[in-house]
């Protein structure tokens, strides 16, 4: 049984009906083949029409769905070998943020991701997909170690945000995040980032210089989440629907801002819906995204990487005139 | 980020500093309370005489202190915000801009320059904290990235001066993005092997810590300044404790090997002509 979100109750009731009316025919005998098909007609309607008018507040509930997949459920479900590599070399592995080799039809890719829990334990222990200084080291490490054997980089984004405590000051990090994003910025091999679930901040960026950013359909990215945006701006945590709106954190919006290459469709009701054909839809993006950026030359990519970003901007410049 | 959750702590605005002072107007340190002449005080640098404070100063100020007889070129002042995503919160965003604009006569959070300091050209970008908390949206991503350019093409030494909060909310996506586009100028200039100084100053948070003000050859800061990624109300709410005394200050932050050297205010021009002229080709 799947969890439903409250705008998902009506679709629900529906399905639990549906449920309700095959279980009462079978163990009656009876046929009810016409009433289920109107039924299901009905509730095919009703998923379109949710579905296809989600608000933006919505999208950010369905990004952090319980049953969604997360980054290892996609490396796994992706790839036909992975094998996980552990460690920032310096403090400790960080279980917040996955990586390691992984082959998908004969090509080595660096997987990288933040990876969240499903269940109690699993989420403190990996830090609700919160990253500190050495995850994002690690992270680093792994990229390195791609370019040194020349394997392009793919990276799944799905945080609430960097870890914001005291640990993570002490060990510095914005300089670890200020560090990725520079050093993204001269890798020589392709790196495609994915948002996958909530790219929130500096947490989500530094693992999000790509020659290609995607964002499947129903995540968000921004440089804060509807909830803390509302308790600043509004001083309440009572204004996230608003918040959201305000923010255009969607994939929608940020393809119309030019901040995102593209977005990547979900199935109907989102990725948890059916994660073997997201999967599916997902190595089939990697896997043609490798292809066009190798027709680029290693200087060529790095180069208009920093110029894609460097372009990033909403501004007003006055002209003076200067008088000949 | 949390550009404003330093409230608690006052902002204190030195508009006395901002007018021409006249003879006779004193200036009273908000730490020791000790009351000096605004004159002396200047001349020190805008740092306390008793105890060393170092009161919160803006471009203007900085400008005057580095430049060799105040003489310096300002460039790209005519940026100013536009409001991409038609953000309103609780006020409308273009109405925010315009008060700050009004209150500060800035036009927005950072302002560009070259000229001679000790001799030694250098290309100066420094942020106005009192300009909507510092904050970083698409004008200040575009001005530092234009002065890492000045740089590029002139092999200027560059030197950028964070007194922020971090991220322009209003400006969402786009503001998050200036994090990458400075860092993607910086990695450029990294290569160019041109010097470049990151001074940072009470307070540097969030975004901005978290790109161009920590991506210096030389990572330096003002004494007893406030740097983090995370702001402390934010931390104090995840961990639910109060903070050590001294948490996430410049000399903390040095101890954890975060910073080069704190540099006082009143030593600032001479450490930098003693660095640059050391590491000049
Ligand atoms: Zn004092």
């Amino acid at each position: 049984m799947s969890t439903y979100l409250d705008f998902e109750k009506p679709i629900a009731e529906l399905e639990t009906k549906l449920a309700d009316m095959k279980q009462l025919a079978e163990e009656n005998n009876v046929n009810v083949d016409v009433a289920v098909k109107t039924l299901e007609d009905k509730i095919k309607k009703l998923k379109k029409d949710t579905y296809g008018n989600l608000t933006r507040w919505q999208r950010v509930q369905l990004s952090r769905h319980a049953d969604r997949p997360y980054t290892l459920d996609y490396i796994f479900a992706i790839s036909d070998k992975f094998i996980e590599l552990f460690g920032d070399r310096m403090v400790k592995d960080d279980k917040a943020m996955v990586g390691g080799f992984g082959e998908i039809e004969g090509e080595t890719v660096m997987f990288i991701g933040q990876q969240k829990g499903r269940n109690t334990k699993q989420r403190q222990m990996r830090n609700f997909g919160m990253a500190n200084p050495e995850g994002y080291r690690k992270a680093l490490r792994l990229m390195k170690m791609a370019e040194k054997f020349n394997k392009p980089i793919v990276t799944f984004i799905d945080t609430p945000g960097a870890f914001p405590g005291m640990e993570a000051e002490e060990r510095g990090q914005g300089e670890a995040i200020a560090r990725n994003l520079k050093e993204m910025f001269m890798l020589k091999v392709p790196v495609i980032c994915i948002i996958i679930g909530e790219g929130a901040s500096g947490g989500a960026l530094g693992i999000g210089i790509g020659d290609k950013v995607l964002m499947l359909e129903n995540t968000w990215y921004s440089v804060i989440s509807p909830e803390s945006c509302s308790s600043i701006l509004w001083r309440s945590w009572d204004y996230k629907e608003q918040a959201a709106e305000a923010l255009k954190l969607t994939a929608n919006d940020m393809l119309s801002a030019g901040l995102i290459d593209g977005i990547i469709k979900e199935p109907l009701g989102g990725a948890h819906t059916d994660p073997e054909l997201m999967s599916k839809t997902i190595k089939k993006t990697i896997l043609d995204t490798i292809k066009d950026l190798r027709l680029m030359n290693n200087d060529e990519r790095y180069l208009s990487r920093i110029d894609k970003f460097s372009k990033m901007g909403v501004y007003k410049e006055l002209q003076v005139k200067v008088k000949a | 980020m949390s550009w404003f959750t330093r409230k608690e702590k006052g902002i204190h605005t030195p508009t006395e500093l901002k007018k021409e002072t006249p003879d006779g107007l004193w200036y009273q340190c908000p730490q020791c309370k000790k009351i000096m002449h605004s004159r002396e005080h200047k001349k020190n640098s805008f740092t306390c005489v008793n105890c060393n404070y170092h009161e919160r100063i803006g471009s203007a100020e900085y400008f005057e202190i580095l430049f060799d007889n105040n003489t310096f070129t300002e460039f790209d002042t005519n940026l100013s915000s536009g409001d991409p995503l038609e953000f309103v919160d609780t006020k409308a965003y273009p109405d925010r801009i315009v008060a700050s604009q009004k209150k500060t006569g800035l036009k927005d959070a950072v302002r560009n320059a070259y000229g001679k300091c000790e001799g030694i050209d250098i290309v100066v970008s420094c942020m106005d904290f009192t300009f909507i908390g510092g904050s970083m949206g698409s004008v200040v991503g575009e001005k530092i990235a234009r002065a890492i350019d000045k740089s590029l093409e002139t092999g200027f030494p560059l030197l950028v001066i964070s007194r922020s909060g971090g991220a322009r909310m209003m400006e969402a996506g786009y503001s998050l993005m200036q994090m990458a586009k400075t860092s993607a100028r910086l990695a450029l200039l990294s290569e160019k092997k041109v010097p470049y100084i990151s001074l940072m100053t009470d307070p540097t948070t969030g975004g901005v810590t978290a790109s161009f003000a920590m991506l210096g050859d030389f990572n330096i800061a003002e004494p007893a300044s406030l740097i983090g990624f995370a702001g402390p109300r934010v931390i104090r709410e995840t961990i639910g404790k109060d903070l050590p005394e001294g948490f996430q200050s410049a000399e903390f932050v040095l101890e954890h090997g975060f910073l080069d050297f704190i540099v006082d205010r009143k030593e600032l021009k001479n450490q930098l002509k003693d660095l640059l002229s050391m590491i000049s080709q």
